[in-house]
Order: C-alpha cells, then sequence, then structure tokens
C-alpha cells in the first residue's frame, strides 16, 4: 500500500520552493524541520505537516463537537476534546435564558455541534450556537478520532463523509475536533462506524476513497431500508 | 558504584564481562504505541532494561497554581517498581527517583515546543520494570519515542547513552557489574540533530582526556540508538498497513 511521505521530529522537510505552513519549525539558516510524527503534505503554495494523532488546538470558526461537563449561573463549561475547555455563554445561544436557568436548556453530559466564536493567548476559549446547523444534539452516538485525521473523514470537499452517508443512509456531523455525531438505524452504524473505523487507520495512504468505496459496496446489501 | 571488589570486568583479551567490545552497546528494542488508554507509549528493552513510558496530555494542569501561563509544565515521573531489582525494593518515591524525575522533565522540556501550550502540564510516566544500569537513560529514550507517538509537537528527539570507567578503561553502555563495581558512570542525554547536551550527570571520578573519549563515544553511540527510535516509531505505521487490509 502506497502511503505519503513520513517524517520524524527533527526530521528537514524539503521546501521545494513553496512555504512552510503547519508543524515545521526553523532549525537553520534556512532550513525547516518537522515538529510531529505525520505525514508530509504538499500543495501548490504550501507544505504542511499533518502528525497521526495528537492534541485538538481550536481556532476561530470552527465546528467542534462538545459535551457539557459544568454548569455555572451563565456559562456551560464544555469539554471539546482539547487539552482545554471552552465556555459557552447563555447569551450565544438562540434560546431566552433567565440567569440560572441553564440545567433546563443543557445538562451536563449533553453533546451540541457548536462554533468557536474566539479564543485568546492563553488559549481560553468560547463557543457559540448562533449560527446555521449550530445545535444541541439529541439521540445518535460518538464516536472519536484523532484530530488531525477529520481532514481525511470528511475528504476533498466532503466527498468522503456524503459517500459514507449516502451508503448507510445515516446522518453524521463531523467536529474538527475528532469527534462524530452519528445517527441513524443500528444497523447501519455498525457499518458506517467501521467505514469511518477504516479511515481512522489508513489515513496516511494513497487511494483511501477507492478503498472505503470497495468496502461499502462490499456492505451494501446489509444496509437496513437500502431501496436498491 | 565505588564498591572494591577483585572482579575482573574487562577480561586479558579487552573484552567485558558480557563479551562486548568497550564501544558496543547492548541490544536495544523499542515498541511504540503499545497501552491504548495512554495518549502516547512506549516500551523500550535495553540489555537487561524494561522500561514502560505512558504519556498523557497535554491538559490542563492540576492544581491551578502550578500553571505557568507562558508554557506547558513536563511532569515526568520516574519510579521502579518494587520488583524490579534483586532486592525488593521498598515502592514509592525516594531521594533517588525524585531527583531522576526531575533531571528528566528538564531534559525533555528542552525538546519539547512547550510554548504551544499555554496552562498545560504534559505527564510522563516511566516505570522500571527490570532494571540493569542505565535505566534513566533508557527511560528517557523511551520517553522521547512516547511523546512523538502522543502526536506532542517536538523540535528533536532526546536520545541518551551512558559511559564510564572500569578497570581503568573507558567504555560504553555500562553493565550493571560495571556499573556497581566501576570506577566512574556518567549518563548523558543529547539532542541527536543539533547535538545539544539536555542532560550530563557523573558519579565517580573521571580525568579530563577520560570525560572527551566518554563523551565522543557516547555522541558516536547516539546516532545508533537514534536510529531505533525512529525506526520503532516507522514501524508503527507500516503495522497499521497489515491490520487495514
Amino acid at each position: 500500500m502506497k502511503t505519503r511521505e513520513i517524517v520524524l521530529p527533527g526530521d528537514e522537510v524539503k521546501l521545494e520552493g513553496v512555504k512552510p505552513r503547519n508543524g515545521l519549525h526553523r532549525c537553520g539558516e534556512s532550513a525547516f524541520c518537522s515538529s510531529y510524527f505525520g505525514t508530509v503534505q504538499r500543495s501548490e503554495e504550501y507544505v504542511d505537516v499533518v502528525p497521526f494523532c495528537g492534541p485538538y488546538m481550536p481556532r476561530r470558526g470552527d465546528k467542534v463537537i462538545g459535551k457539557v461537563i459544568e454548569i455555572g449561573p451563565s456559562m456551560w463549561i464544555v469539554d471539546i476534546n482539547s487539552p482545554y475547555t471552552s465556555l459557552l455563554h447563555m447569551n450565544d445561544t438562540p434560546w431566552r435564558i433567565n440567569s440560572g436557568e441553564l440545567n433546563r436548556y443543557m445538562k451536563v453530559g449533553e453533546y451540541l455541534i457548536a462554533k468557536v466564536l474566539s479564543l485568546n493567548e492563553i488559549k481560553e476559549s468560547w463557543i457559540t450556537l448562533k449560527d446555521v446547523g449550530l445545535r444541541k444534539l439529541e439521540g445518535g452516538a460518538i464516536i472519536s478520532l484523532e484530530a488531525p485525521k477529520v481532514p481525511r473523514i470528511i475528504g476533498k470537499g466532503g466527498t468522503m463523509v456524503n459517500m459514507i452517508k449516502d451508503a448507510t443512509l445515516t446522518r453524521i456531523v463531523i467536529g474538527q475536533n475528532g469527534l462524530i455525531w452519528i445517527d441513524g438505524v443500528k444497523e447501519n452504524l455498525a457499518i458506517a462506524k467501521e467505514a469511518i473505523e477504516l479511515v481512522k487507520n489508513q489515513a496516511h495512504t494513497v487511494g483511501l476513497t477507492d478503498r472505503v468505496r470497495a468496502f461499502l459496496d462490499s456492505k451494501k446489501g446489509e444496509i437496513i431500508g437500502n431501496a436498491e | 558504584m565505588g564498591t572494591q571488589s577483585d572482579i575482573k570486568l574487562i577480561e586479558e583479551n579487552g573484552l567485558r564481562l558480557d563479551g562486548r567490545n568497550p564501544g558496543d552497546l547492548r541490544p536495544i528494542k523499542i515498541e511504540a504505541g503499545v497501552l491504548n488508554r495512554a495518549d502516547g507509549s512506549a516500551l523500550i528493552e535495553w540489555g537487561g532494561n524494561k522500561v514502560l513510558v505512558s504519556v498523557y496530555g497535554p491538559r490542563e494542569a492540576y492544581p491551578k497554581h502550578n500553571q505557568d501561563i507562558n508554557k506547558a509544565i513536563v511532569k515526568a515521573r520516574y519510579n521502579m517498581a518494587a520488583f524490579s531489582v534483586d532486592e525488593r525494593k521498598r515502592p514509592g518515591p525516594d531521594r533517588r527517583s525524585i531527583e531522576i524525575s526531575k533531571v528528566l522533565s528538564e531534559a525533555l522540556e528542552s525538546a519539547i515546543m512547550v510554548e504551544q501550550f499555554p496552562r498545560a502540564q504534559i505527564d510522563v510516566f516511566i516505570e522500571v520494570l527490570q532494571a540493569d544500569a542505565g535505566t534513566r537513560i533508557a527511560g528517557l529514550t523511551a520517553a522521547a519515542v512516547a511523546i512523538a507517538d502522543a502526536g506532542i509537537p517536538m523540535r528533536d528527539f532526546v536520545t541518551g547513552c551512558t559511559a564510564g570507567k572500569v578497570n581503568d578503561k573507558v567504555v560504553l553502555d555500562l553493565s550493571k557489574e560495571e556499573d556497581n563495581f566501576g570506577q566512574a558512570d556518567l549518563p548523558i542525554a543529547i539532542l541527536p540533530k543539533s547535538k545539544k547536551i539536555v542532560l550530563l550527570q557523573m558519579d565517580g571520578d573521571l580525568s579530563l582526556e577520560e570525560f572527551d573519549t566518554a563523551t565522543s563515544m557516547i555522541i558516536n553511540a547516539i546516532s545508533r540508538i537514534n536510529e531505533i527510535q525512529r525506526n520503532a516509531l516507522s514501524a508503527k505505521v507500516k503495522v497499521d498497513d497489515a491490520g487495514g487490509e
């Protein structure tokens, strides 16, 4: 199986005339080295090193799936699968809430899909529910994967996730932080989970979409509610 | 160290007790990702040493007054299992392991990009399952692999090795007998790319020339050990491939 170029921390990455971006640090006059154990990804303008795993660091505008872990008088404290917890203020929700009544809208342990509103130098972050598609996640199941692998699950322009959605007749919401909410018939869920597991294990290989398609085709007969 | 003994640690033919040449390392084997629950882990077998390292974090540092607003704190905990040595070791931290934990934390901190994670802490648990001289260096070498396995950004690996003096001769990578009955022990850890020294301790006496010989022997060995560290990580991705097919 062909894989992408693998680098280890401290390995020099040849820039080949493009700019270094994520996962690289300066290690000499004009040399750049990898900061991670991961794969090199080259685009027309940039070189990135994408680690195989590692913590999720929130960025403004990211859509993340979080879990309420604590409730204050006017804030929910949300675990967003990152080294730092995030805050959701009651004014950043679509509901009209009185202070102290947050419990009536979201309880500890419930999941939500939210957007990172802002964050500061010391990595305190605030999230919001005020945008299209952002909501409390009811029912379904949560599965997790390493945050750096999220782009592979989504695929180019969402091809991978749409393929899994269509083939398994499930609803899938992906958070940039590596948590995935997935809902549907129990049997279909299991197959979708298997497909995601496949992407997780082979995220660094080339031609992944074709292998996932082959896997989904082989499971076609087992999907419940499939019209064909 | 320094215990008087009649044991001949180097035989007439110049070989050591275990048949090694003065510049030979003991066999080293590292496996990365051995624990599923930890964020990163590694198991190293270095001669008779067996050390298991697990890495957790970065996560919010507790207690809160320990948080550093500018960087993450690295908390390494070196611990010897009660059964790791011949005579049962009383469990728990003692003077020796507290000191080693401190120097290992500092060595690792120089390689990890701690400034990317303000207020956080990175836990590194170094559990010595079987001790056979040079456990701090074995633990540190494995810890670097475990940290890379956890996906924590690093400037470089940390690689360590020891040298020492036995029977008035400078030798690389002391074994247990050489450590106990030898004249000096010199553990050094280096960032292999930049050749920066991040840990240097010495027990016993070395003359200046001997010290130079010992350090150059170690620097020589570092590249070999680093290669083993790198292979441990690369092997992990290859296994994933086989599992996927």
